[in-house]
């Protein structure tokens, strides 16, 4: 059950996390509760994974070499090969999706020779074709997402 | 750009998981790569100013807080057109991720992808709609791919 300051620190706190000695109790102090409060409530939110983590955030391409792969696989196999797959370190989004191209990942390597490497082996292992969809442009301007909190 | 060093390279490395939830977190980290917290903080500062740090905060966890619909939209547009109308997608507030990809014709036409996010089918449907109306005459073909499963999910890790 999320309280009011869950909900607070879930929408107002996804973007200016302190970059200060003591965030937790700067944060506290900005919306009037204590810092264990604080702690507690972010620990819950953690523990029942309303979040999946307070850090700083990357946009893609900013660090090494990545690509986004579409990958068409039987139903039957779809999930032998996505095991194969996510055992890379290389990986680290691999969604099912619906689609003919049903299984979508995401690799990221040190640089393009790494990456090519990761890719081909990839397609030896598993038996299919990466359609790698690498990005040209990031529209996007991060500020968090604004989330609905009236049934949650 | 800029060019990140070892030592930065390091403290993406041990925030990725998460900062900790004790009262001095970048202290934490700190002392765990053998630095000052003031030089992680400062460091963190510098990443952030320069965009290799977007931004420091939550990262909430959509499918849990209720958003089981989540769509990858994808569409064809015209390459003269496409940053413009881009711009403009990234803008929509339902939108977390849009991004121009190239096309692999003849089985993937789509250039333009934009992730939405909502508790019924019929948000997204709307969602939908709008990303359309933005893109009026421009919008060449579209798809919406759900994801069914999410098979692995982790932060940036350096190989």
């Amino acid at each position: 059950m999320l309280t009011p300051l869950h909900k607070q620190l879930l929408n107002d706190f996804q973007r200016d996390f302190p970059l200060s000695p003591t965030p937790y109790r700067d944060i506290a102090e900005a919306i009037g509760v204590s810092e264990a409060d604080v702690l507690s409530a972010l620990s819950d939110l953690n523990a029942n994974n309303f979040i999946s983590r307070i850090g700083p955030i990357i946009p893609p391409n900013h660090i090494g070499v990545s690509t986004l792969v579409a990958m068409a696989v039987p139903e039957a196999q779809l999930q032998a090969v996505a095991d194969k797959i996510s055992a890379y370190p290389e990986i680290n989004h691999n969604y099912e999706r619906e689609h003919r191209f049903n299984l979508w990942f995401v690799a990221i390597a040190s640089d393009a020779a790494h990456l090519n490497a990761v890719i081909t082996a990839i397609e030896q292992e598993c038996g299919y074709r990466c359609l790698q969809l690498p990005l040209l442009d990031d529209f996007f301007i991060d500020l968090g997402f604004k989330l609905d909190m009236s049934h949650a | 750009m800029v060019t990140l060093d070892k030592t930065d390279f390091a403290i993406m490395r041990a925030t990725q998981a998460g900062l900790p939830l004790v009262s001095q977190p970048y202290q934490h980290i700190a002392a765990q790569l053998g630095l000052d917290v003031e030089q992680v903080m400062a460091r963190m500062a510098v990443m952030q100013s320069h965009g290799i740090i977007r931004r420091i905060g939550a990262v909430p966890n959509h499918y849990k807080l209720g958003y089981r619909f989540n769509g990858m939209t994808v569409w064809n547009i015209p390459d003269d057109v496409i940053d413009e109308l881009g711009e403009k997608v990234g803008r929509l507030d339902f939108v977390s991720h849009c991004y121009h990809r190239p096309r692999h014709l003849p089985e993937w036409p789509y250039n333009l992808f934009a992730m939405v996010h909502g508790k019924s089918q019929q948000d997204v449907d709307k969602q939908i709609q709008q990303i359309a109306d933005v893109l009026g005459a421009s919008n060449q073909g579209s798809d919406v791919l759900y994801s069914t499963k999410i098979l692995k999910k982790t932060g940036f890790r350096s190989s």
